[in-house]
């Protein structure tokens, strides 16, 4: 067990130095290098000079190369060429965005884990009925639907024409409540990302529950269970449910990144200003080291998390062990 | 003499056997429902593609000359009526389906071939090769896609070709794990094990021997991922990565958020897209799952 997390760690490690070295190369070495990156950015001639003393072009690649990965593991991400939120340092721009993202991320996660698990349950309980081709083709739809699209749907049907919630942003513009009303606002705000990213995950989730729910009630157990006189809830509650969690959790985990994708396109809808938005901007301006943030943070939040899941996998399914 | 008569009668059966399996095929398609539905679904789409521009009588060029022509409603000359500029929806969206359909039909390639050949060689050669392309692979797999082709798209600029290669690079890892597995298993075949003893070298085996064998696979596994290659064109076009020369579904739904036609109600610029691009995902995934069951017929017996 201890030399699997070990291992997994280790392989972390690398998969996240891979990252810098493509973060540090891809700036450099592709078409557009850094010279012809600063040179092009809308910045005052002061400023392109002392950008280009930083990046230090005049040494050797490797060099910098060292040179950024000591910045990096300091906290140093550079400047941005533009300011964000009254700054103009690329951690302390991502550090604010940053609690945004993640609160409406864990929302959006806990209800489609919830719904998809209801309706994966549903699904396998009643298969092959109206309600579980219904349900099923349904989130076949919700997957193959743009995300930015259901978001442009739910604008235009709940803060356009119905006027029930605010069209964007995190708080209502002009107002500086505070304490209870601040946190009011703020869900109220939230509400509806959070709706609209729960509703495009709930597809993954509830196949893949109803796929392991199928197999799973077909098992010895379950009839064992059955046997012995236990109610159908009991079973399903005490029996097939936690069992099925475990490649849940996979799941969960693999979804992580396309579940960032889809946050970049929501929070750019909904101008929440997080990560995604921050991007958005950031890649409309061609602002390069915040874009190199930015895409440096998700990435090491990705592996971080599947290094999580899989850590916690070891000790939800103790066959893994072995 | 006789040797080149059988040589021409074997080849001419084998051909003829082709033939009747691709017939035999087909017909396995079109008694499949999903499949049915899809490839009619597909087929639409292509045509309006392929032919929609010519037949059209307006072109995305035709900019209002008046303001009451703009964000007109579907009316009878206009039948999905205008956007912000008087031009047609309908002409913008017939013109949306070929670079749409183009950027995912060629990024597909491109992932389907890197992900074969890396798929296949970490399969046959294994040891070191097999870890370091898998750990590549395992790399790509968890490397969160959009703002990786985000940055990448960024940095190399908008050209319809950057889309494609952006694309084509970063949808093969899931395709090499798949032909990798199945090539761990025809590798040990009796057959790739009698070629190896007769003295074929490895690129032959893997290109005469393995590839045929897990084409199939290939194959059901390239039209699953035309479908997600088309939704991330949208999404990075909509992000404003989009080939302004030649504008896609992407590009009309980034148009229409940054004119403001959800604020105008102009339900029929910004749903026409959506619309368009779901239906061709749904289409490839029906026609995706339906040629998995036919083609691999294992998946039947489960």
């Amino acid at each position: 067990m201890a030399i699997r997390t070990l291992k997994r760690f280790f392989f972390s490690c690398v998969t996240i130095f891979f990252v810098i070295a493509f973060n540090f190369f891809l700036f450099r070495v592709m078409p557009g290098n850094v010279e012809t990156i600063i040179a092009k950015a809308n910045t005052s001639e002061a400023v392109k000079a002392r950008l280009l003393a930083e990046a230090g072009l005049d040494q050797p690649l490797l060099t910098q190369f060292g040179i950024y990965l000591k910045n990096l593991l300091t906290g140093d991400f550079g400047e941005a060429f533009y300011n964000y939120d009254g700054s103009s340092d690329v951690l302390t721009i991502i550090a604010g965005r940053l609690p945004n993202t993640v609160i409406l991320l864990l929302c959006a996660e806990a209800v489609a884990i919830v719904l998809g698990l209801l309706v994966g349950v549903i699904c396998a309980q009643k298969r092959g009925s109206k309600l579980d081709t219904g349900l099923l083709s349904g989130s076949l739809v919700m997957y193959s639907m743009p995300t930015f699209w259901f978001a442009m749907l739910l604008i235009f049907l709940f803060c356009v024409t119905f006027r029930i919630f605010p069209t964007g942003g995190i708080t209502t513009p002009g107002t500086n409540y505070q304490g209870w009303m601040h946190i009011q606002d703020y869900l109220h705000h939230m509400i509806l990302p959070m709706i609209c990213m729960g509703l495009l995950m709930i597809g993954v989730y509830a196949v893949t529950m109803r796929s392991t729910m199928m197999n799973i009630l077909t098992e010895d157990y379950i009839n064992t269970a059955r046997a012995k006189g236990f109610s159908a809830k009991y079973i399903l509650l005490h029996h097939a449910i936690p069992n099925a969690m475990v490649p849940m959790a996979t799941i969960i985990a693999l979804n992580i990144a396309a579940i960032l994708g889809g946050a970049i396109q929501l929070e750019t809808l909904f101008s929440w200003q997080g990560l995604g938005q921050l991007m958005y901007e950031a890649l409309n301006r061609r602002d390069y080291p915040v874009l190199q943030g930015c895409f440096f943070v998700s990435t090491v939040a990705v592996i971080l998390v599947n290094f999580i899941m899989d850590t916690i996998y070891g000790f939800i399914d103790p066959r893994v062990k072995s | 003499m006789l040797n080149r008569v059988q040589k021409y009668e074997t080849e001419r059966l084998k051909k003829e056997l082709q033939k009747m399996k691709t017939r035999q095929f087909f017909r396995e398609v079109w008694a499949n429902k999903m499949a049915r539905v899809g490839v009619i679904m597909i087929g639409f789409f292509v045509l309006m593609a392929i032919f929609g521009p010519i037949i059209m009588p307006f072109k995305t060029t035709d900019i209002a000359s008046s303001r009451d022509m703009v964000f007109n409603p579907p009316s009878a000359e206009h039948w999905l009526g205008t956007d912000n500029q008087g031009r047609d929806v309908l002409a913008y969206l017939v013109n949306g389906a070929r670079s749409s359909l183009f950027v995912g039909l060629v990024a597909t390639v491109i992932s389907m071939v890197l992900g074969t050949l890396i798929g296949i060689t970490a399969g046959y050669i294994g040891s070191w090769v097999d870890n370091l392309l898998m750990r590549i692979t395992d790399f790509f797999l968890v490397l969160p896609w959009l703002p990786f082709c985000m940055v990448l798209a960024a940095i190399l600029g908008n050209s319809i070709w950057n889309i494609i290669l952006v694309i084509g690079l970063t949808g093969w890892a899931s395709t090499a794990r798949i032909i990798r597995a199945q090539t761990l298993s025809v590798k040990e075949q009796q057959y790739v094990e009698r070629t190896q003893s007769i003295g074929a070298g490895r690129w032959h085996i893997m290109m005469k021997h393995i590839l045929p064998n897990v084409f199939p696979l290939v194959f059901s596994e390239a039209i699953l991922i035309v479908s997600s290659s088309i939704l991330t064109e949208t999404s990075l076009a909509f992000l404003g990565l989009g080939d302004p020369t030649s504008p896609s579904w992407g590009t009309m739904l980034n148009d229409a958020y940054s004119t403001g036609a959800m604020t105008v109600g102009a339900w029929w610029y910004f749903i026409t897209p959506g619309l368009c691009v779901i239906l061709v995902a749904l289409g490839f995934t029906l026609m995706g799952y339906a040629f998995d069951e036919i083609l691999n017929p294992k998946l039947k017996e489960r």
